[in-house]
């Protein structure tokens, strides 16, 4: 198949920048100098101006993106890869990796969604963040997160994207643990940064692999030379940027840290879970469809990786009474859905961009939402303790509901246009993997609509002295566009739109034939996510909610309110053991090294202690021992010459 | 002439010496003792120079008879200053200089 195919594969042949797209560096650099300037000048000095500097500067960049996305549509599909080398920017021997910028029609669509969404989230946070002190710190902080983000999607070799790649995982350090006087915060964002970790170490070999196969880690040349590689050298590729994947993406087996994560402020959430961060997974294994076209074991790996996460994801979201937490299961899940169609080849990449365009539009919209219902609730995130807030907060309220019809895929919202081809896809590819992801669909619909009916429906479970209120205009506008957009975002599939605008670089869609017409397929998902949400409507809708969790309940509830056991696993297969491991080290070191070496200057002790009691101080026994040597040296003597 | 008898001599006499350095505990007697013992040496010396017929014994038993007067000046004022100090010359006492 892989013959056939090599021919049809599009290679990166980026040409020179010129126009508008030469300021492409401009788009980073923005958010860079907003972040190095308010954390040059500290807190204090620019707490007047600096969500002012940091929504400037990202809106900034989305106009710049619009600009160059603008004259990318006005080229012929030939000519829409450009490449800016600003410079060299590491030379050693045979190695050489530039600080070049590639704007392709995949990064295109990052730059939009990254800088877009992250403006409307900058907007929001103005309002959200209004009472902290160290609100200016905290528009440095996520300027510096859309920074390395925008370097991690421009970059034109996998060494620049590992800077990008590093700096996203410090940025939601940083964030995660912004409210780090909170232990559990602290210990979240440690979390998040030693997971991340682990994926780093498949991206960091996997860039040096890249090197010692191809002699070069810039995305042109590898992909170019693609087909020369052996498959075995691929597949061990594919396997690496997979799990560097599912480290920045949370996909299973590294998904404990993305729950956790809610403990940073609710933008911040929105910005991990919509724009940045954990589409950075997606993103890489669509950039390198150059690798995984020419390895189909690694991309049954993905399929797989992303089917568990997506069933994994939604049935966490199922138990949460957290209502970010909820969320974050769902992001879990839909990411999930994201890898599967990653997995699929040319068949799916389109649909897996397609769909996280559409995620980060809905994702971020809900997020945000969820931190308005916050903010209302006086910071409370039970959503046992919420119920009949869509009177207390309307705009929200609708804005949210957007959202929701969106994620379930009810028509003709953005989700249904994503979501549907993801399955469609998953059914040509396989049937086990297509009923998974219908039934992915219809736990999302389940959950989700748990969450609106325990949120804005039934009856006040409120706390004492909660007064809800609508938020700010500052967090209400970004509301009312992200359910624009996550009303609207399917009229990107319009005639295919989104599909052909990444042929140049994922390749063209190879057309699996179903057994069924893709509207039986889209009938089938639609009844499936009925059921859903009727199964909520009945399980929680038509009683009432306890004030609070129900304890007696079942085996598979208590596994996913414990995220399916994931820490518990953790511990027992890897802290359990490496701790066991090192305390065996440890005691190696103390007795049997430590032992010889404290053993050996004991002996020695010991013997000289024996050996100083000849000193006793008596002069004639040292001229009795003087006497005996010279006896022995004359019998030496003796013996010698005789 | 035989060097036997001399020789002979010496040897009681250096015996005679290192016992003495051994057994007693006086300072002054062990002095007297060592002083006994370069003797004997002396003595075998000359000797061996006689029946080689050369000077070189005769040199050597000099140097020995000058460091010995040295030795007497040296040792006889430290056995003087211990005697002040602790009233007694017995070199058994002189032992605090151990383990």
């Amino acid at each position: 198949m892989n013959v056939a195919l090599q021919e049809t594969l599009p290679v990166v042949e980026p040409s020179a920048t010129s126009g508008a797209l030469s300021l492409l560096w401009v788009i980073i650099a923005l958010p860079a100098l907003g972040a190095t300037v308010i954390l040059l000048l500290g807190n204090r000095r620019t707490s007047g101006f600096a969500h002012l500097l940091g929504c400037a500067t990202v809106v900034g960049s989305f106009v710049l993106s619009l600009v160059c996305f603008v004259t990318l549509l006005g080229r012929g599909e030939e000519e829409r890869q450009v490449v800016q080398k600003l410079y060299t920017w590491v030379e050693a021997g045979s190695f050489s990796a530039d600080f070049a910028l590639l704007y392709d029609p995949l990064s295109a669509l990052f730059l939009l969604l990254i800088t877009g969404v992250g403006s409307l989230i900058h907007v929001y946070s103005v309002g959200y963040m209004e009472h902290d002190a160290r609100r200016a710190r905290f528009f440095a902080y996520l300027n510096l997160f859309v920074a390395a983000m925008l370097v991690l999607v421009l970059a034109d070799n996998y060494l620049l994207m590992f800077l990008g790649w590093e700096g996203v995982g410090l940025a939601s350090y940083l964030l995660i643990g912004f409210w780090q006087h909170k232990p559990s915060a602290a210990v979240a964002a440690k979390k998040a940064f030693v997971v991340n970790r682990v994926g780093d170490i498949g991206m960091a070999l996997g860039t040096m692999l890249v090197f010692t196969t191809f002699g070069t880690v810039a995305f042109a040349g590898v992909s170019a030379a693609a087909g020369e590689a052996s498959q075995t050298t691929m597949t061990v590729l594919g396997l690496l940027f997979l799990l560097a994947a599912c480290g920045k993406s949370a996909q299973v087996p590294l998904q404990s840290w993305l729950l956790d994560a809610m403990e940073g402020p609710t933008p911040v959430s929105a910005l991990i879970h919509a724009a940045t961060m954990v589409t950075a997974g997606v993103y890489l294994v669509v950039r390198s469809n150059f690798i995984y076209d020419h390895t189909e074991a690694a991309q049954t790996a993905v399929v797989v990786v992303g089917t568990v996460t997506l069933l994994w994801g939604a049935v966490i979201g199922c138990a949460k009474d957290d209502i970010k937490k909820a969320l974050a299961g769902s992001t879990m899940s839909q990411i999930g859905y994201m890898m599967l169609a990653a997995g699929l080849g040319p068949a799916g990449y389109a649909f897996a961009i397609f769909h996280l365009l559409t995620h980060g539009f809905f994702k971020a919209n809900m997020f945000l939402g969820a931190g308005s219902v916050m903010h209302a609730m006086d910071d409370d995130v039970d959503m046992r303790h919420y119920g009949a807030l869509q009177k207390a907060v309307p705009v929200t309220f609708l804005t949210f509901a957007l959202g929701y019809l969106a994620i379930i895929g009810v028509p003709p919202f953005a989700g249904f246009w994503s979501k549907d081809k993801i399955i469609e896809a998953a059914f040509g590819e396989n049937l086990v993997v297509g009923t998974a992801a219908l039934l992915g669909a219809g736990i999302t619909a389940f959950y989700m609509t748990r969450v609106m009916l325990m949120t804005f429906l039934g009856s006040k479970r409120w706390e004492r002295g909660v007064h809800p209120h609508e938020s700010p205009k500052t967090m209400t506008v970004p509301l009312v566009v992200l359910a624009a957009l996550s009303a609207v975002g399917g009229l990107l599939l319009l005639g295919d739109w989104v599909v052909e605008w990444l042929a140049p670089v994922v390749g063209a869609e190879e057309h699996h034939e179903l057994a069924v017409p893709p509207i039986v397929v889209s009938l089938v998902v639609l009844l499936v996510v009925a059921a859903g949400v009727g199964l909520a409507v009945a399980l929680v809708g038509r009683r009432e909610v306890p004030r609070t969790a129900p304890t007696s309940v079942s085996f598979v509830t208590r596994a996913a309110r414990a995220d399916l056991y994931g820490d518990a696993i953790n511990e027992g297969l890897l802290m359990r053991p490496g701790d066991s491991f090192v305390r065996g080290l440890v005691s190696f070191d103390d007795h049997t090294l430590d032992g010889a070496v404290s053993g050996t200057g004991g002996a020695f002790g010991g013997l000289s202690s024996t050996f100083r009691r000849m000193q006793t101080g008596f002069v004639r026994s040292y001229a009795l021992s003087l006497l005996l040597g010279a006896l022995l040296v004359v019998v030496a003597m003796l013996a010698v010459n005789l | 002439m035989s060097a036997t008898p001399f020789l002979v001599l010496s040897a009681i006499l250096f015996t005679i010496g290192s016992v003495g350095v051994l057994t007693r505990r006086n300072a002054i007697v062990v002095f007297m003792c060592v002083e006994l013992m370069l003797n004997a040496s002396n003595l075998a010396l000359v000797t061996f120079a006689r029946v080689h017929g050369n000077l070189d014994g005769q040199v050597a038993a000099f140097f020995v008879m000058v460091v010995a007067a040295a030795e007497v000046v040296v040792g006889l004022a430290i056995i003087m200053t211990i005697f002040r100090t602790r009233r007694s010359a017995s070199v058994d006492e002189a032992s605090l200089l151990k383990y």
